[in-house]
């Protein structure tokens, strides 16, 4: 479990210090997510030790936005007056972006030949 | 009576009580959940919040003096970021079959979830300010602040819909893709992932591993496509 948090924070780090000095936009942690790629492709084995505990954490990456979203309950007057536009225009682009992602992916998959699971 | 005081005095001071309210929150929420088969609507977030929130209010207690102590879960966003590796590695040899649904997939989804969001609100008369704090919703948060800001929306607007798109996602995308019998785990997970970040990631993991390492893809690849195509689609669209 150490050696899981010790790399994936050795990754965040090294992430964010070249974030900070090429001057990007990307956030840190997916330059960190790039780099660990990057282990994982030199170092196989490395994946047999990050298993265990990198499955607790992605498996309850719910709590992660926890704080977030208490932050959001007590900061709601921001969305004012226009809040009911605001949340039709929130589930509708919503919805429609999953649609035309899912249907692009689907229709390519089978342009392209590609198995179904 | 004074023994009272002094113990809150300590607690409300100290990271300790919140960090632990938290964590007992998102358990109950977790086991809730569970206990409804992951129904979309017993989402986790929205669970833990609705049991966090009332108690912040009933004691008057302020977000800052809470995130005191939640900012050490707060800080784990990071680090599971990276840990998203891992999925995408086990999943290297399909994800490598499915490059070109992916990348085209990640264009369809990313323009038009800022695309629609500039015009629906335009259409609804929403001021500009908003609309430009809206524009980049469905990425993950860090990057959807610094595009707000560099376009001119309001970065404390736009972390509240980022949020909220997130569990909008969530709460959508199985009953979605149920009535569109959509049953490729891969196109399901990347969609959520692409229309609502980490928060739909979250829920992809909870119904289906692969469907969770799409949806890993499609969040990181959109957090940076976002900050490429925002600021050019608001020029275009306001």
């Amino acid at each position: 479990m150490l050696a899981t948090f010790g790399l994936l924070l050795v990754c965040q780090l090294v992430g964010e210090v070249i974030v900070r000095g090429v001057g990007l936009t990307i956030p840190g942690p997916v330059i960190g997510l790039t780099l660990l790629l990057v282990v994982l492709w030199l170092r196989p084995a490395v994946a047999e030790t990050l298993r265990p505990t990198v499955t607790v954490i992605l498996a309850n990456l719910s709590l992660l936005f926890v704080p977030a979203g208490v932050g959001v309950i007590g900061n709601l007057e921001v969305l004012s007056e226009g809040w009911v536009a605001l949340l039709v225009v929130l589930v509708v682009s919503t919805l429609l972006a999953m649609l035309a992602s899912v249907g692009t992916f689907i229709a390519v998959r089978r342009l392209t030949g590609g198995r179904s699971t | 009576m004074s023994g009272v005081a002094e113990l809150w005095s300590y607690l409300s001071t100290s990271p300790l009580l919140w960090l632990t309210a938290t964590v007992l929150a998102y358990l109950a929420a977790d086991a809730l959940a569970r206990r409804v088969d992951n129904h979309p609507l017993a989402n986790p977030v929205i669970l833990s919040v609705l049991m966090v929130a009332p108690v912040l209010w009933l004691t008057g207690t302020e977000y800052a003096s809470y995130f005191e102590g939640a900012q050490f879960i707060h800080f784990l966003l990071g680090p599971a970021t990276i840990a998203l590796a891992l999925p995408l590695w086990d999943n290297r040899d399909t994800i490598r079959r499915s490059v070109a649904p992916i990348l085209l997939a990640l264009v369809a989804g990313s323009v038009t979830a800022a695309g629609s969001a500039i015009l629906l609100a335009r259409a609804f008369g929403l001021p500009t300010e908003v609309i430009l704090s809206l524009a980049p919703k469905s990425t993950t948060a860090p990057v959807a602040l610094g595009v707000s800001e560099a376009i001119g929306g309001l970065p404390a607007l736009t972390a509240v819909l980022v949020i909220l798109t997130g569990i909008i996602g969530a709460v959508i995308v199985t009953p979605l893709m149920g009535l569109l019998r959509i049953e490729d785990w891969r196109a399901r997970g990347f969609s959520v992932g692409v229309a609502s970040h980490g928060i739909g990631t979250a829920r992809a993991f909870q119904v289906n591993p692969t469907a969770g390492a799409y949806a890993g893809i499609a969040m990181a690849l959109n957090a940076l496509l976002t900050s490429m195509i925002v600021p050019v689609l608001v020029r275009w669209l306001l």
